[in-house]
């Protein structure tokens, strides 16, 4: 299982557009993928689970991925999050 | 047979097409036990795989005719239906209480619903309740297999019947082939009959029972001079109203010829024709009408199609973009008016017996100075780029007018401290909506630069009459001697101070009220871009003397509305 942290800065959170580019970009793996946020954990795929968080500018959330591409799956989703300046 | 419905004639020209219905078929079902859980499971696969199918047929047809941003909704609809914990969640539903697949995906998507609308502080996420409601009625649709209509999809001439039209659904029609709305409920204030005239094609409103009358594919003809409407018409129907629609279209050609003719009356008096306007994109129509100044920028729009605020960029870019389009010519811009009908889904405002009687405009505005703030700095930066008039709305009391104008002030000293250029000659004035500002205008006059009339609401509180409430809209008398009395006494106040008086409601453009609004002495008549062209053409006859006396006579001699129309008749024949 790969696992990143990530310190949210955009200053509307994950919310919106933020939400659904990161979804896009998890869907793109087979790996399963969970967001966990307050020790809420939901799937990066699913808008409504990513939008049910609430997750607000400053926050911390850990990202998981377990499956046959989950290093590049990670890595993915670094690269979108740095991107698009949602998180560090 | 042919049958004939009469309702409000929203806005003018005739149509002759198929018609479109712009309604909801019937969605109700039984919530049932199902033992085959693998069928409804099918079922609904098939059913959100039918339902992307089409969502992605809207998106693209979206995209071609309005435009990439405005089809990016859908592209959110086709997330929802494709979320994993979505429709997991419908799946295990169906499999765990052995219920058909309708009653599994009401359970779900209501939860998701209620979740979504919950979020009080998120308005983004309330959005989102939308976008589920909406693809929840499309996967629904399929599984009872009746036909939603899809307004985007139309692609040949048809005319729109509906209950009611609503912002959201006029943006999705195909204005390439929309000829004409009819609708069952509605006054000419209301939403659909203002795009209509925007739109420039016919429109007839609060017909009560177009929707029951006509089905699918009926050829209908609308008459939106009249406000009659033709269901199955005759060929004998349809060559008249074609020789009709082609001495419309000549007036229409005669009228076109004063489009850059100023607005003079019969004997040699100017007067100023103006344009009400809601966006930069609007300015178009006021060119093509030969509109003279625009007398009312409707500033909300700003607000309402905006996820949050607006930032004072973005509405200097707006307000400079009108300013500069308009090449010189006066542009009346009135401040934030929301609340009554308009909300915002970023601004929580309480639910309120009476809205209109309630926290609206100003009210909002002066309660929330920095929110007001950001609006008068936008302005005041824009004010270098042309005449531009500054305009507070639902003023009831001086004490309103002169916070206002202080912040106003305020704004602009701090601005020439920072260095920007902020233009002298801006005239600050009110818009009169309130009977209380009416009766007081004498001394209003001496502090603000204008006046502007909204007949809509000084109407609607004069007669103390709802205008939506169709029970009580017989009261919506802009004839009436009460209402003519109010408006003398406004432009009179102004007159006495070397001020001056427009209009921006619905009654500025209306051909009855225009002569005795002539005879008043109203300086400015601000209207729909559609109707510039026939009143100036109306103007051009007109006699200033005899229309004084035609006002006069309508005010001291005349006791009721239908008197003064018969009185307005026998002064123009």
């Amino acid at each position: 299982m790969e696992k990143r942290e990530f310190h949210v800065v955009a200053d509307t959170g994950i919310h919106a557009r933020p939400a659904t580019l990161l979804v896009q970009a998890a869907s793109k793996y087979s790996s399963d993928i969970n967001l966990e946020y307050k020790g809420k954990s939901v799937n990066l795929k699913s808008i409504m689970g990513v939008m049910s968080l609430g997750v607000g500018q400053g926050a911390d959330v850990t990202i998981t991925a377990e499956g046959a591409d989950e290093a590049d799956a990670i890595a993915g989703i670094e690269e979108t999050m740095k991107k698009e300046g949602l998180a560090e | 047979m042919v049958e004939m419905l009469k309702g409000i004639a929203a806005s003018d020209g005739i149509a002759i097409a198929k018609a479109y219905m712009l309604i909801e078929p019937d969605m109700s079902f039984n919530k049932v036990t199902v033992e085959d859980s693998e069928g409804e499971v099918n079922r609904l696969a098939d059913a959100l795989s039918k339902a992307t199918t089409e969502l992605q047929a809207i998106r693209e047809k979206a995209a071609e005719s309005l435009g990439e941003e405005e089809a990016q909704v859908f592209d959110a609809h086709l997330m929802v239906l494709a979320d994993p914990e979505l429709v997991g969640s419908i799946e295990s539903n169906v499999r765990d209480n052995k219920v058909n697949a309708e009653a599994a995906l009401k359970e779900v998507t209501d939860m998701f619903i209620s979740m979504f609308e919950g979020m009080e502080d998120n308005p983004y996420m309330q959005e989102r309740a939308a976008d589920i409601k909406d693809v929840t009625k499309r996967v629904m649709s399929h599984l009872l297999n009746v036909k939603l209509p899809n307004p985007s999809m139309i692609n040949e001439e048809v005319i729109v019947v509906a209950h009611d039209l609503t912002p959201s659904d006029t943006a999705q029609l195909n204005r390439k082939y929309v000829k004409a709305f009819v609708t069952d409920i509605g006054g000419r204030t209301s939403h659909s009959a203002i795009m209509a005239r925007s739109l420039e094609i016919p429109a007839i409103v609060g017909t009560k029972s177009i929707t029951d009358t006509v089905v699918d594919g009926d050829m209908i003809i609308i008459d939106g001079l009249e406000g009659d409407v033709l269901v199955h018409p005759e060929s004998s129907d349809v060559e008249k109203y074609n020789t009709k629609a082609q001495a419309f279209a000549d007036q229409k050609a005669e009228w076109e010829k004063l489009k850059n003719e100023a607005t003079v009356t019969a004997d040699g008096k100017h007067i100023e024709l103006a344009a009400n306007i809601g966006t930069p994109k609007d300015l178009e129509g006021v060119k093509n009408n030969g509109g003279e100044a625009v007398g009312l920028y409707r500033t909300e729009f700003l607000y309402m199609d905006s996820p949050d605020f607006p930032t004072e960029d973005a509405q200097f870019e707006a307000y400079k973009a009108v300013l500069e389009g308009m090449n010189g010519k006066p542009v009346v811009v009135r401040t934030m008016d929301i609340g009554g009908d308009k909300e915002l889904p970023y601004l929580t405002l309480p639910h309120e017996m009476n809205p209109f009687l309630g926290y609206r405009a100003i009210r909002i505005c002066l309660a929330e100075p920095d929110m007001f703030r950001t609006q008068l700095r936008a302005l005041l930066r824009a004010s270098v780029f042309g005449p531009l008039r500054i305009m507070f709305p639902m003023i009831a009391t001086l004490a309103e007018f002169r916070a206002a104008k202080a912040l106003l002030l305020e704004e602009k000293a701090k601005l020439v401290s920072e260095g920007v250029a902020v233009s002298d000659e801006i005239q600050v004035g009110i818009m009169i909506e309130i009977p209380a500002a009416a009766v007081i205008a004498d001394k209003f006059a001496k502090e603000v630069d204008f006046f502007s009339i909204g007949t809509n609401d000084l109407i609607q509180y004069t007669m103390a009459s709802d205008r939506m409430n169709e029970r009580v809209s017989y009261l919506y008398q802009p004839y009436n001697p009460s209402i003519l009395r109010l408006i003398k006494n406004v432009i009179d106040a102004s007159h006495a101070e070397g001020k001056w008086t427009g209009m921006c409601g619905e009654m500025a453009g209306d051909q009855t009220a225009v002569p005795l609004l002539m005879g008043l002495g109203l300086d400015e008549f601000s209207m729909s871009a559609s109707s510039i062209l026939k009143t100036r053409s109306l103007m051009k006859r007109l006699d200033t003397a005899k229309m004084t006396e035609l006002a006069e006579k309508a005010i001291n001699d005349c006791d009721t509305a239908d008197e003064v129309v018969a009185l307005v008749e026998s002064y123009t024949k």
